[in-house]
C-alpha cells in the first residue's frame, strides 16, 4: 500500500477506504442511503445539531466519562502506566448510547417516525430503546434467537423501555442474521423508517456516522491524558465486534505516530480452532452488510459462522475503516481467546472494582500481555466500552457456577 | 454489444404478442441432481426465461421461503462452481432458452470475477442481477460483465423516481426488472393498476422489455401482469412447490419435479391466455 499523508480523511465520496467500504445494497435502499447520505453531511455542519448532540451528551448520556488510572492493575502488571477510559459509566452501561443519540438526532431531524435496530449483545438494542423512549418513537429490535437465550436481562431491558424485541431464527441466529432482518425491514419500510445501525460497518455512510459519533471516546481521551500527564498515550487498545468503540478511541490519534495502536479481536476457542470472531486474523475480503471489508468465509464465498464467549463480539465482519487500517499498517490486530478474556474479567474486577463487560475484557486481555513489555514511563489507554452486569450469568456458567 | 439470447427471446416474445414467463428456480434445492431436472424441464412446461438462484449465506433481500430454499441447497454442498456446471449441462440440450444467475455479490467476489465471467460465458450463462450491486458499484462487475458480452439487468423498485431512474437504466441490458413492491420476495403482491402506472413509465424512458415480479404465485396474478407488463417473475412459489414435495427428511418425493413443472404450466397457461 502506498504511503499517506493522513490517517483521518477516509471515506471517499463513494464511501471507499481504500478499497473497503462502498454501498452494496439492494436499489430499493439506494435512494435512502443518498437521503440520508445528505441528511448527515447537512446535520454534521448545523451547530444547531451539534449543540443538541452536547447537550444530549452531557445531560442524558452523562459526559464526559472520566479517564481513569488503574494503578492496582498497573502494579500487578509491572510495566505500562494503565488508564481506562470509562465508558462503561455511561447511562446504559455502554459506548453504545454516544452513537444511538446521534442517529435518533438524526431520524428526527428527517422526519422519521419508527426505529429498527439489530443488536447482539443487547447493549445495542437497549441503547436504541432508550433514545427511542425518551423521543417517543417506536422501536423494533432485531436479535438472533441465539443472543436472546444468552443476554436474557438485555432482552428484558428492551422491553421495559418499550421496545419489540424480534427472534431472529434465520441463519446462526446470531448478530449477522439480525442485521439482515433488519435490512429486510427497512427494504420492506423505507419511507417510515430509520435503521439505526449499532457499529461502524453497514453501507456508506453508516461506517463515517457511526465513526463521528463514537469519535467522542477519542476527542475526550486526548484532552483529558493532556490533563493527566501532559502528553499523549503510548498506546491505544480496544475491542472490536463491529468495531465502533474502538474506532471511536482510535480516529482522533490516527495521524499521532508515537501513538501506537491495537484493536484486539475476539479468537475464541483459539484462531487455530475455526472457531472464533477474528475477521482480520482469519478471514479475507468480501462483501456483506453494504460494504466490503474481512469477512469469515468459506471457499465459495458463503458466510462461516463466528464464536465468541462475548455477544458483542460475535460477527463475521468488521467495520471497513478497520479493514483499510490493518492493511495500512497504521493500527495492529491482535486476538484474545474467550479463556484469556474470562481470566482479565476476574483479574479486573478484583483488582479495580469495575466488572467489565466481556467485550473490553478481551482489550483487557491484550493490555495484560502488553503492558508487562513496556517501561513504567510509558501510557496505555484502553477503552473499558461496556460493563459486565449483563454478562454475570455466561461468566457464572463458564467458571462452573450455578447462581 | 451483438444480440443475446435474452435481446432474441424477448423480440420473438413481441412478435407473438405476448408476454414472457420468467421463472426463479434455486440450484442445488433441494438436491443438485433434482435441481437439474427442474431446471431442463422449465422450456418445456412454458417458462420463457430462466432465473437461476444461486444460494448465499445472507440473502438480505429475500423472504423466508427463498432464504430456506438456499439453506437447502447450501446443506445439500451447493456452489457457484456447481451452478455453472448445471447451466453447462443445460446447454448441451437446449441452446435457445435465456438463463440470468441470480444472487448476491460475495460468492462471485470469492470466485474472482475475471474468472468467474469467463466461466459464465463458456457455460452459456446469459445475463446476471446481482441484487446487492447498485449503479454506484458498477465499476465492480457490471462494466466487466457488459464487456464480456452478458446481460446485465438491474432491479428498478417503487423508490426509483424520476430522478434515480437514469441511473438504474445505465447499463442495464436485456431486461429491466421491476419490483413490484418495497419489500422481499415472496410478499404480498402489488396492486396490478400500480403495476401498470409504473410499466408505462419505465417504458417511456427505456426500449429495454419490463419484467414485473415478487409476490405473483398464482396464474390469475401471473395474467394480470402479462397484460401490462412484458413479463412476469415467479420464483417464491417454485421454492414453495419445492418446499411442499418433500418427505419428512427434506429429501424431495418422487412427484417434486413434475409438481413444479404443473406449477409452471399453469403459470404459462396463464400467461398466455392473457391477452386474447
Ligand atoms: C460493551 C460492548 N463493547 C463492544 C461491543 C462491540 O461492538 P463495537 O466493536 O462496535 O464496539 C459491544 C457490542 O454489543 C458491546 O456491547
Amino acid at each position: 500500500m502506498e504511503p499517506v499523508n493522513t490517517y483521518r480523511s477516509g471515506p471517499d465520496e463513494q464511501g471507499h477506504f481504500g478499497m473497503f467500504g462502498g454501498r452494496y445494497v439492494a436499489e430499493t435502499l439506494m435512494p435512502l442511503i443518498l437521503e440520508l447520505e445528505e441528511a448527515w453531511h447537512a446535520a454534521r455542519k448545523d451547530p444547531e445539531f451539534q449543540a443538541e448532540l452536547e447537550h444530549w451528551a452531557k445531560h442524558y448520556i452523562g459526559r464526559p466519562s472520566p479517564l481513569y488510572y488503574a494503578q492496582r492493575l498497573t502494579e500487578h502488571l509491572g510495566g505500562a502506566k494503565v488508564y481506562f477510559k470509562r465508558d462503561e459509566l455511561n447511562h446504559t452501561g455502554a459506548h453504545k448510547i454516544n452513537n444511538t443519540v446521534g442517529q435518533i438526532l438524526l431520524a428526527k431531524r428527517m422526519g422519521k417516525t419508527r426505529i429498527i435496530a439489530e443488536t447482539g449483545a443487547g447493549q445495542h438494542g437497549v441503547a436504541t430503546a432508550t433514545v427511542c423512549a425518551k423521543v417517543g418513537l417506536p422501536c423494533v429490535v432485531y436479535m438472533g434467537e441465539t443472543d436472546i437465550a444468552r443476554q436474557a436481562p438485555n432482552v428484558f431491558r428492551m422491553k421495559l423501555l418499550g421496545a419489540e424485541v424480534v427472534p431472529v431464527v434465520s441463519g446462526s441466529r446470531t448478530l449477522k442474521d439480525a442485521m439482515n432482518e433488519a435490512l429486510r425491514d427497512w427494504v420492506t419500510n423505507v419511507e417510515s423508517t430509520f435503521y439505526i445501525i449499532g457499529t461502524a460497518a453497514g453501507p456508506h455512510p453508516y461506517p463515517e456516522l457511526v465513526r463521528e459519533f463514537q469519535s467522542i471516546i477519542g476527542r475526550e481521551t486526548r484532552e483529558q491524558m493532556m490533563e493527566a500527564e501532559g502528553r499523549l498515550p503510548d498506546a491505544l487498545v480496544a475491542c472490536i465486534g463491529g468495531g465502533s468503540n474502538a474506532i471511536g478511541l482510535f480516529h482522533p490519534f490516527l495521524d499521532d505516530p508515537d501513538v501506537a495502536i491495537y484493536g484486539v479481536e475476539a479468537a475464541g476457542h483459539g484462531i487455530e480452532s475455526g472457531q472464533h470472531a477474528a475477521s482480520i486474523a482469519g478471514g479475507r475480503p468480501g462483501v456483506l452488510h453494504g460494504n466490503r471489508t474481512y469477512l469469515l468465509q468459506n471457499e465459495d464465498g458463503q458466510i462461516t459462522e463466528a464464536h465468541s464467549i462475548s455477544a458483542g463480539l460475535d460477527y463475521p465482519g468488521i467495520g471497513p475503516e478497520h479493514a483499510w487500517l490493518a492493511d495500512s499498517g497504521r493500527v495492529t490486530y491482535v486476538s484474545a481467546t474467550d479463556k484469556e478474556a474470562l481470566e482479565a474479567f476476574q483479574l479486573c474486577t478484583r483488582m479495580e472494582g469495575i466488572i467489565p463487560a466481556l467485550e473490553p475484557a478481551h482489550a483487557l486481555a491484550y493490555v495484560t500481555k502488553l503492558a508487562p513489555t513496556m517501561d513504567k514511563d510509558k501510557i496505555i489507554v484502553m477503552n473499558m466500552c461496556g460493563r459486565g452486569d449483563k454478562d454475570v450469568f455466561t461468566v457464572a456458567e463458564a467458571l462452573g457456577v450455578s447462581l | 454489444m451483438s444480440a443475446t439470447r435474452i435481446d432474441r427471446r424477448f423480440a420473438a416474445l413481441k412478435k407473438e404478442g405476448r408476454a414472457g414467463l420468467v421463472a426463479y428456480v434455486m440450484a442445488g434445492n433441494p438436491d443438485l441432481e433434482t435441481s437439474f431436472e427442474i431446471f431442463r424441464g422449465l422450456p418445456g412446461a412454458g417458462v420463457d426465461v430462466i432465473e437461476l438462484g444461486m444460494c448465499f449465506t445472507d440473502p438480505m433481500a429475500d423472504g423466508p421461503t427463498i432464504q430456506v430454499a438456499g439453506q437447502r441447497a447450501l446443506r445439500a454442498g451447493m456452489t457457484l462452481r456447481k451452478t455453472l456446471e448445471l447451466v453447462r449441462r443445460f446447454r448441451k440440450e437446449d441452446n435457445d432458452t435465456p438463463i440470468v444467475l441470480m444472487g448476491y455479490y460475495n460468492p462471485i467476489y470469492a470466485y474472482g470475477n475475471e474468472a468467474f465471467l469467463a466461466d459464465a460465458r463458456e457455460a452459456g450463462l446469459d445475463g446476471l442481477i446481482i441484487v446487492d450491486l447498485p449503479p454506484e458499484e458498477d465499476s465492480e462487475l457490471c462494466l466487466p460483465t457488459v464487456k464480456a458480452g452478458l446481460n446485465w439487468i438491474r432491479l428498478a423498485t417503487p423508490t426509483t423516481d424520476a430522478k434515480r431512474l437514469p441511473a438504474v437504466l445505465a447499463n442495464t441490458s436485456g431486461f429491466l426488472y421491476y419490483v413490484s413492491i418495497t419489500g422481499i420476495t415472496g410478499s404480498a403482491s402489488a396492486d396490478a393498476g400500480d403495476v401498470a402506472k409504473a410499466v408505462e413509465r419505465l417504458h417511456a424512458k427505456s426500449d429495454l422489455p419490463v419484467a414485473v415480479g415478487f409476490g405473483i404465485r398464482t396464474p390469475e396474478q401471473a395474467a394480470d401482469i402479462a397484460r401490462v407488463a412484458d413479463a412476469a417473475v415467479v420464483g417464491s412459489a417454485f421454492c414453495q412447490t419445492v418446499a411442499d414435495s418433500l418427505d419428512e427428511k427434506g429429501r424431495a418425493k418422487p412427484d417434486c419435479v413434475a409438481n413444479v413443472l404443473a406449477l409452471a404450466r399453469a403459470l404459462g397457461d396463464g400467461v398466455r391466455g392473457a391477452r386474447s
